[in-house]
């Protein structure tokens, strides 16, 4: 039932990018490339700045720190707390929105002022992220450069795991989202990096929950893991990913007792841009060490 | 006491006179400054219809929604503040206290997270409306419950009745948490931001209707005057003094059930404004409740408005929430006045 009405969304949220982007294009065919663009996603960010009209962007949220010049532009702040003015006040011709930027009503309000508006489809595995990246490419008049894009991204996703599958170790990984109130948050499955641990060639040993939940002590203990992964920003938070492996319920795991702690930027790792099948590289070869050497990560 | 009384009847008119033209510029302010700078005439322009199109887009379908949502917030928590605190003689009531705001945060969480089961079956223009509907419902069904656990023979006990709403915020409390735990990362998010609060979260259809129930709920309030400061008696002394004390209870419980519950349904749990507003008021121009009503409900106006005007203008393009800056302007005005007020007045 949950899973089905996700699914009905993940549609609407799709037809939804897909007819806003029709519509856009349309009014752009006779005109140009937009000139003044405002990105509601880090992934998107990605595209774009990959895509080569960084220059055109002019705000940006808070996901959006790569590449470093991203984070130079005008913050418009949490990507589901938009404000309408706010974004108004920087004149854009367009705003591409994620999936999930909001509030509606200040979507409405920006089209209402005459801002065009593209929602990109929703990513729910590594493997839609050419479809993001095609949509970017025509909401910015820039489809053939996106092809090619989504071609490269392809052609290296598919080497990443053609190189992981010949890998034989599958080691127990746990992603801890972070730390509060004393229960680690804990990646399971449906989550971002319950996908990528898969791609990497791991095992998520956070599957026993859906979603990113607290998980308890015991839990994480008998989940034994042989890897805690980690966001770096969260490490940098808490200071260091020692504090995390010092944990009572992580020290007395594999992972703890074999220091095996690994952390990666947040976009790097989360965010389903084009950097994916890098990111899914890097984790291979921090999961596998020698392993993923011999298979030419 | 007297010659303060005396004194704040003498100064009543003009003060509220001068909060009253205080809460017309702030609202102007609200039309005329945002993120997007728009000079005066352009804006008066824009109401008047001649504007750009993005202009009046800007003054119609952003400004002029959150300057009246905020006048309806800050009048109807403020008004209700100063009218509980009165009723129940405890000069740390707020609509908070007796479960109003914990009612209307349980029902709109609930949708947030439960909604998607029942959103597919509503037609498509009624869904975004379930979430102000059941804020609103959950409001209504605590102050009911509240209300008829402190009822007994007839009378309805003060004391009770806070503790009931001490209750009934715990398991709200309690039942919020649990919604949290099974909510998903988009839903927590959504619903961490909604129990922070904001004015630009309402259309129009929103506004008009929260607008509408509290506009209902205020005179209802404002009548009151005479019974609240009869209260301060004591009970047995206001009904010794011929008033209706149950029937007084009852108006003034559901007239701010309704406020209260409307605004919170369009503009999230706003929190501080109904507690110090009408202290606000009350340090400045005395205790009696013809004039502390109105003056509340100025007051009220003036601190959301100021607060609404500091979020947009603070880090534009962002937003900050709208309850970091209430508490940032109200909480050291009312300590000054506090302090000011100190040599003066005992107790105020």
């Amino acid at each position: 039932m949950n899973r089905r009405s996700f699914n009905t969304l993940a549609a609407l949220a799709m037809a939804a990018g897909l007819v806003a982007a029709d519509g856009n294009t349309g009014a752009w065919a006779e005109d140009k490339a937009p000139g003044r663009i405002v990105v509601a996603g880090g992934d998107l960010t990605e595209i774009v700045f990959a895509l080569g009209a960084g220059d055109s962007v002019i705000g940006v949220d808070q996901t959006s720190n790569f590449p470093p010049e991203a984070a130079e532009r005008e913050q418009i702040g949490y990507v589901r707390r938009l404000s309408p003015e706010g974004v108004l006040s920087l004149t854009p011709d367009l705003v591409i929105a994620a999936h999930d930027a909001g509030p509606d009503i200040a979507l409405e309000q920006l089209e209402a002022a005459g801002v065009a508006i593209a929602r990109a489809p929703e990513t729910d595995a590594a493997a839609a992220i050419p479809e993001k990246i095609r949509f970017v490419g025509q909401a910015i008049d820039r489809a053939d450069a996106a092809e090619a894009l989504a071609a490269r991204f392809e052609a290296d996703f598919a080497s990443v795991k053609d190189k992981v599958a010949t890998i034989g170790s599958s080691p127990r990984v746990l992603f801890i989202l972070g730390i509060r109130n004393g229960a680690p948050m804990i990646g399971g499955t449906g989550t971002t990096a319950d996908n990528m641990i898969t791609l990497a060639g791991g095992v998520n040993a956070g599957a026993g929950v859906e979603g990113y939940k607290p998980m308890s002590r015991e839990a994480i203990i008998a989940a034994a893991p042989d890897a805690i992964l980690v966001m770096s920003q969260h490490a940098d938070r808490i200071g260091g990913l020692d504090v995390i492996l010092d944990l009572p319920e992580v020290a007395l795991t594999p992972a703890g007792q074999a220091r095996r702690g690994i952390a990666m930027e947040g976009m790097l790792l989360l965010g389903f841009g084009p950097r994916t099948p890098d990111a899914i590289a890097e984790l291979a070869r921090a999961l596998h060490a020698e392993n993923a050497v011999a298979a030419g990560l | 006491m007297e010659a303060t009384l005396r004194l704040g009847r003498r100064l009543a008119s003009p003060a509220l006179l001068l909060l009253g033209l205080l809460v017309a510029a702030l609202a102007l302010a609200g039309l005329a400054l945002g993120p997007v700078e728009i000079p005066p005439p352009r804006v008066i322009a824009a109401l008047f219809g001649g504007g750009t199109p993005a202009e009046s887009a800007i003054v119609w379908q952003i400004r002029l929604p959150r300057v009246l949502l905020g006048l309806a917030t800050g009048a109807a928590l403020a008004l209700a503040g100063a009218a509980l605190q009165g009723v129940l003689r405890n000069p740390l009531a707020d609509p908070g206290l007796i479960g109003v705001t914990g009612g209307a945060s349980l029902g709109a969480v609930a949708t947030i997270v439960l909604g998607g089961f029942v959103a597919g079956a509503l037609p498509a223009g009624l869904r975004p409306f379930l979430l102000p509907v059941a804020a609103f419902f959950g409001a209504a069904l605590v102050i009911s419950f509240v209300f008829a656990l402190a009822r007994r023979g007839g009378e309805t006990s003060v004391a009770t009745l806070i503790l009931a709403g001490v209750a009934v915020n715990a398991i709200a409390g309690a039942a919020i948490g649990a919604m949290v735990y099974v909510s998903d990362d988009t839903q927590l998010r959504d619903l961490t931001f909604w129990t922070m609060g904001a004015l630009g979260g309402a259309g129009w259809t929103l506004v008009f209707a929260a607008g509408a129930l509290a506009v209902a709920a205020l005179p209802v309030l404002l009548a009151r005057a005479r019974d609240l400061d009869l209260f301060q008696l004591g009970e047995r002394a206001a009904f010794h003094a011929g008033l209706d004390v149950e029937r007084s209870k009852l108006a003034i419980g559901l007239a701010t059930a309704v406020a209260v519950g409307a605004v919170t349904a369009a503009a999230g749990p706003i929190g501080f404004i109904g507690l110090v507003a009408p202290h606000l008021a009350r340090l400045a121009l005395g205790p009696r409740h013809a004039i502390l009503l109105p003056a509340s409900a100025l007051m009220g106006m003036a601190l959301i408005l100021a607060a609404d005007l500091c979020v947009r203008l603070a880090v534009p393009p962002a937003e900050p929430p709208i309850g970091l800056a209430t508490s940032l302007i109200g909480g050291p005005f009312f300590l000054w006045l506090l302090l000011r007020g100190r040599g003066g007045r005992g107790h105020a």
